[in-house]
């Protein structure tokens, strides 16, 4: 390294580079960073197997969702039915599994939403300065203090039965769904991606960008913007847990999935009145919930050692 | 102080007519027509339903029918609920003490958790009673309230049937029979949405916390012989607070949709409870109202927050 100054006069920089061979790049030290984090690490391998468990469960536990039994009513779990039966006789595994499916994607999908939303108006809020800045913020701010939980159930239940005619009811509670959620969770995202976007545009390496003559697009899409994704990256795994959680919500509340698609929150919905009767019916979509939200949030915080060092502590 | 709160009054007053707009818009675009039933009924001639229609302005232009609904809105007047027959603002107003006083009380527990063990953690940073506090605070805050209300039910009422699972507004009882009562009731809705906000504040004040028990002033007012828990409430908590009061602030909206779904499991009769039965029997201006009523009440939340952030940073107020 030619004309850089050694930290230390007695320290032989070259012999320092010889003894140690360990390759360095930045995947291997996010890695090495997040292995540190137990609990994270735990949370990825739980969430990893919650994901394939949904995806090739239902192949594995060939049961029809949809199969009535009135002669296996509300059973406990036994070896036939390892979580037990609903008051139709439906296996609850079954259900749990493909409804996970449902549940698991109208979070991711709703996390990209967020995503998008939120980094497009955060990016452009921070590039651009004076009124298009202010206006943009105050339309987050704005957002920030709707009531969302009332929106959520004021939409799915206005425009529900509208799109149904167009594209059949499942496909329009998710579309609905995710692009509802989504829309009402981008903002602590544009906050974020719009003050790394102040301190990342006055930074040396994007004026020198700009010197060069590199348009405001270029800037933001080659220098700006993968700098400032660390932060985004967090947000958006945190966002998975709100949003499946807002799906619940909603369809705890019986406004979103129709009682066909078995989501988690809607089998609790159909579950909540037969608590004295058969408690197991509740608690294993309860369950599954409740793990799936905990695993996503620790491997959040797992990913927050990682990527925002001012958070290290 | 007198000019700080009336900025931030003045800047309140935009965004509420920003929710406004934003609302009326949702449920002007929604499809479905309040006149739709009249439409298809052989009884009503079509020149009645469209003077009908005409009557109730609903073929005049959007702004336009909006100007006319805020007016009427500042007038008190907020319309006629069809499915109980009773002026909407006298139904709000019966339910609207009720969850007062539920997210009330909630709030205070959730904040008798969250600071106590929140200093207790940061004071001894990864110490085993730090490792416990944030595991079951993480544990806490990604258990969902409808999950936890489940939960308590079964445990509480119907296995160990100590407490009430329906709650009752005609409590047959006077005195301090009904107070009993009163209070049995309130347990599990209150601590459901109270440990869930106490969890995640306990992240919060226990970061902050440690983020301000570095700095150099609390060094010197210990140096100066201060006893520690003088040190820890007067240097080191009030200025934790801020940032805390910020987050909280940030999360009110989330407080509402936990009342609201605790309200649905407890059987709460608040605002909460009247929005779902509204939206589910159809009855627009009911959901109109009550929605608009909890985004005036994130707002006056939030003016209550940026009041105690003047009051603990006192460098904001005089900016």
């Amino acid at each position: 390294m030619a004309g850089s100054t050694p930290v230390s006069l007695t320290v032989d920089v070259a012999e320092i580079g010889r003894e140690s061979p360990v390759r360095f790049s930045p995947w291997l030290d996010a890695w090495r960073r997040f292995r540190r984090h137990h609990l994270a690490v735990v949370s990825s391998v739980v969430l990893l197997l919650l994901i394939l468990a949904v995806l090739f469960g239902p192949v594995l536990w060939p049961v029809a969702v949809n199969d009535i039994d009135f002669s296996a009513m509300l059973e406990a779990p036994s070896f036939a039915h390892p979580l037990g039966t609903d008051d139709l006789g439906q296996d609850v595994l079954a259900r749990i599994l493909y409804g996970g499916r449902i549940s698991l994607a109208v979070g991711f999908a709703a996390m990209f939403v967020s995503l998008i939303v939120g980094t497009l108006v955060g990016a452009v809020a921070g590039i651009s300065r004076g009124s298009v800045d202010a206006m943009l913020m105050w339309l987050t701010d704005l957002f920030l203090s709707l009531p969302t939980v009332p929106l959520l159930l004021v939409i799915t239940y206005l425009f529900r039965d509208h799109l149904k005619d167009l594209i059949g009811a499942e496909s329009a509670t998710f579309l609905l769904l995710v692009v509802v959620i989504g829309g009402f969770s981008w903002m602590p995202v544009a906050r974020l991606v719009r003050a790394q976007f102040l301190s990342l545009r006055e930074k040396e390496f994007v004026e020198a960008a700009r010197a060069l003559g590199a348009s405001t697009f270029r800037q933001v899409t080659r220098h700006i913007l993968p700098n400032a994704l660390g932060p985004v990256i967090v947000a958006g795994t945190l966002n998975v847990a709100t949003a499946i959680i807002a799906e619940s919500v909603i369809s705890f509340l019986g406004l979103g999935f129709q009682p066909d698609t078995p989501t988690w929150g809607r089998l609790l919905f159909d579950a909540k009145d037969r608590l004295d009767s058969a408690p197991h019916w509740a608690l294993a979509p309860g369950t599954a919930i409740f793990i799936t939200v905990l695993a996503i949030n620790f491997v959040g915080d797992g990913l927050r050692d990682v990527l925002d060092p001012r958070k290290v502590m | 102080m007198g000019r700080y709160l009336l900025r931030r009054l003045l800047i309140a007053l935009p965004s509420l007519l920003g929710i406004s707009i934003i609302l009326f818009t949702i449920l002007a675009l929604a499809p479905g027509d309040p006149f739709g039933d009249l439409a298809s009924n052989p009884a009503i001639p079509p020149s009645v339903a469209a003077a009908l229609r005409h009557k109730f302005g609903l073929d005049d232009p959007l702004p336009i029918r909006y100007f006319h609904w805020l007016v009427a809105m500042l007038h008190g007047d907020w319309g006629f609920s069809f499915q109980s027959r009773v002026d909407v603002d006298t139904l709000i107003l019966q339910r609207l003490p009720t969850t007062l006083a539920v997210i009330g009380s909630s709030q205070i527990l959730a904040l008798m958790i969250a600071l106590p063990v929140g200093v207790l953690a940061a004071m001894k940073p990864y110490s085993l009673f730090d490792q416990i506090a944030t595991t079951f605070s993480f544990i806490g805050f990604s258990l969902p309230t409808f999950f936890t209300g489940l939960l308590f039910i079964l445990v509480f009422s119907i296995y160990l049937d100590w407490l009430p699972f329906v709650f009752r507004v005609d409590i047959n009882a006077t005195g301090l029979q009904w107070l009993w009562r009163e209070f049995l009731q309130s347990i599990m809705p209150v601590s459901v949405l109270g440990m869930f906000q106490g969890a995640s504040w306990t992240r919060y004040v226990r970061s902050a916390v440690l983020d301000v028990i570095r700095l150099d002033y609390v060094s010197t007012a210990r140096a100066k012989g201060l006893r520690e828990n003088k040190v820890m409430l007067r240097h080191v908590v009030r200025n934790a607070l801020i940032p805390v009061v910020t987050l909280v602030a940030l999360q009110i909206p989330a407080v509402f949709g936990g009342a609201i779904i605790t309200e649905q499991i407890f059987r709460v009769p608040g605002i909460g409870s009247l929005l779902i039965n509204a939206i589910l029997a159809n009855d627009t201006p009911v959901i109109m109202a009550v929605t608009f009523v909890f985004a005036c009440l994130v707002i006056v939340f939030n003016l209550i927050a940026d009041i105690l952030y003047g009051w603990l940073d006192p460098r904001i107020a005089y900016r």
